[in-house]
This record gives C-alpha cells, structure tokens and sequence, in this order.
C-alpha cells in the first residue's frame, strides 16, 4: 500500500484522464499500473507525473504499462524523435527494413503482431512491421 | 402532611432521575465494548463494525461469499450480539501480474534499445537492468519502450547526458 500512496497523483492523473482498463496492483514490492488511455497525449502526461515523483525513474519499484490503443484499419501517426520509422519484413529487429515512415507521417494500421509490433501501410502501399512506441492513434 | 408528601415526591423523582442516569450508563458502554469485541473476534482491518443497542452491522470490502458470510456467522457468536446486518461486500482479488518469461523479454528488449546507443540490457528472472549512457531528453522513451514488455522489474541504472 506504500506504493501506491507514492505513486497516488500517477493513479489519480489515470483514472481523471479516463485510461480503460486500469489496474493497480502491488506484488512483491513492484506497483504495476497497467490500462489503455485514449490518446499519445495522455500516456505522455502520464509519464510526466511518473517524471515528477522520480526524475530518473531509477526506484525500480513501478511498472507503468499504459499505452494509447489504436483499432486495426484505424491511421496512426508516426512519433519518432526526428528519424524516418523502419518498416520490417516481421516482427522484429532482426528483419530486414522493407520501407520507412517520416516522422508525423500518418500511416495505417493494418494488424497488430504483438503489442510491440503492428503491420502498419504507407499511403504509397509499402507495408511492413513498425514498432508501436513510434505509432500513436489519430485522434 | 402537605410537607412530607412533596418530600416523597422529590425523593421519588429523584430516584427516578438516578434510575434513568444508570440505565444510559449502562447501555452506551455496553454497544462499545460489543464493537471492541466483535471486532477483536473478527481481526480484519477491512471490515468495519458498527452496533446499535446490539444489532450488529458490518461493512467493509471480503474476496469472496465464504470470507462473507463466515464473518457474520463469528460476528453472531459475540455475546451480547442480537443480531448481524451483513453489508460486506464482495470484491475478487486482481488477477496476478503477467511477467515475461526470460528469453523472449530479452529479444524484445533487444528491440526495444536499439534505437538508443550506448544502453545495454540485462535481463535475469523478468529484471530488466539497463546500464550505460542515454540522452536525458530519450530517457522517458526508452522506459517507454520497457515498462511495456511486461517486466517483473526495471532497475535503470542508465546515466543521463
């Protein structure tokens, strides 16, 4: 229960900005708050409150999975800092790069491999495998 | 004659008076010493009691029907307990946490440093331990990118440039 009161303004900023699926649970000295939120710019938000209680995020005792969920057949919009996004052969890093992304480019989301790797489609029909940190919905 | 009959009356009041004062003695501290004993009996900080002339209510939050209704039937058992208004309510413990078995944490792991140079990953029993040099502004990304594969744990022990 300590975690959690350390980490209240992280769970009450989720449930205000009206994160789906949120659960809040301690074991083994971790809290893990896991849950969908509506947006990029939520997720952001959350992470900057979780930036204010720890600037370093060096406790190592919060696992903060809330990610912005996008529908397949829905756009989402390239986030990488300045570079072009990689779009793989499959899902992984190992795979060869089929296409790229430019940064605020808005692609679609096709299908989605894992929660770390969706099939995503360019405008100009390249498709491939892009990592889903760098892809945030189109609201 | 006049004299002695308001003596009685007065005497008779005030036996009355007295007579009330005990009984309210009596009963306040007796639904106080209920509540510290049911409460004793039930030992769950989670359920709160709350007695009235004897009838017992109890609210709070169990796991599940048996937790419930065994706690009604203890609090019962408490003498001077009349009766048990159950209003517990039932709410089932979250499912555990799903961790991520190692080797396929560690390839995602992999995926998830490529992009920032000069960080390496270990990973043992779902810990996730980053080392090396990230740029301050990437940091937050990088944990991003971590805390969402499903770790037991990230110990970033990462210096910011």
């Amino acid at each position: 229960m300590a975690l959690q009161s350390k980490y209240q303004q992280l769970i009450d900023a989720a449930t205000a900005a009206g994160v789906a699926n949120l659960q809040v649970r301690e074991q083994d000295g971790v809290l893990y708050i896991d849950g969908d939120a509506p947006s990029g710019a939520v997720k952001d938000q959350l992470w900057d409150v979780y930036g204010q209680i720890d600037p370093n995020f060096a406790g190592g005792d919060l696992v903060l999975n809330v990610n912005a969920t996008a529908e397949a057949g829905t756009s989402v919009k390239v986030i990488t800092e300045s570079s072009n996004l990689n779009i793989r052969k499959g899902p992984g890093t190992d795979q060869p790069i089929v296409g790229k992304a430019a940064k605020d480019e808005v692609i679609t989301l096709v299908s989605k491999a894992n929660d770390q790797w969706w099939l995503v489609r360019t405008a100009d029909g390249e498709e491939g495998y892009a990592y889903s940190q760098y892809l945030e919905p189109v609201v | 004659m006049k004299k002695k009959f308001s003596v009685v009356l007065v005497a008779f009041a005030a036996a009355l008076m007295l007579g009330f004062t005990v009984t309210s003695c009596k009963s306040k501290p007796k639904d106080a010493d209920i509540k510290t004993a049911v409460e004793q009996q039930l030992n769950n900080p989670a359920v709160s009691v709350a007695v009235t002339e004897g009838a017992v209510t109890l609210t709070g939050e169990v796991i599940d029907d048996a937790a419930k209704a065994a706690l009604a039937t203890s609090a019962q058992t408490v003498k001077g307990v009349k009766s048990v208004d159950n209003q517990l309510t039932v709410t089932p413990p979250p499912a555990p946490v799903v961790i991520s078995a190692d080797d396929s944490l560690a390839t995602a792991v992999n995926d998830a440093i490529k992009d920032h140079a000069g960080v390496t990953a270990a990973v043992k029993d779902g810990v996730v331990t980053l080392t090396g040099e990230v740029k301050k502004a990437d940091l937050a990304k990088l944990m991003q990118k971590v805390n969402a594969l499903k770790p037991r744990k990230v110990e970033n022990k990462t210096v910011s440039k």
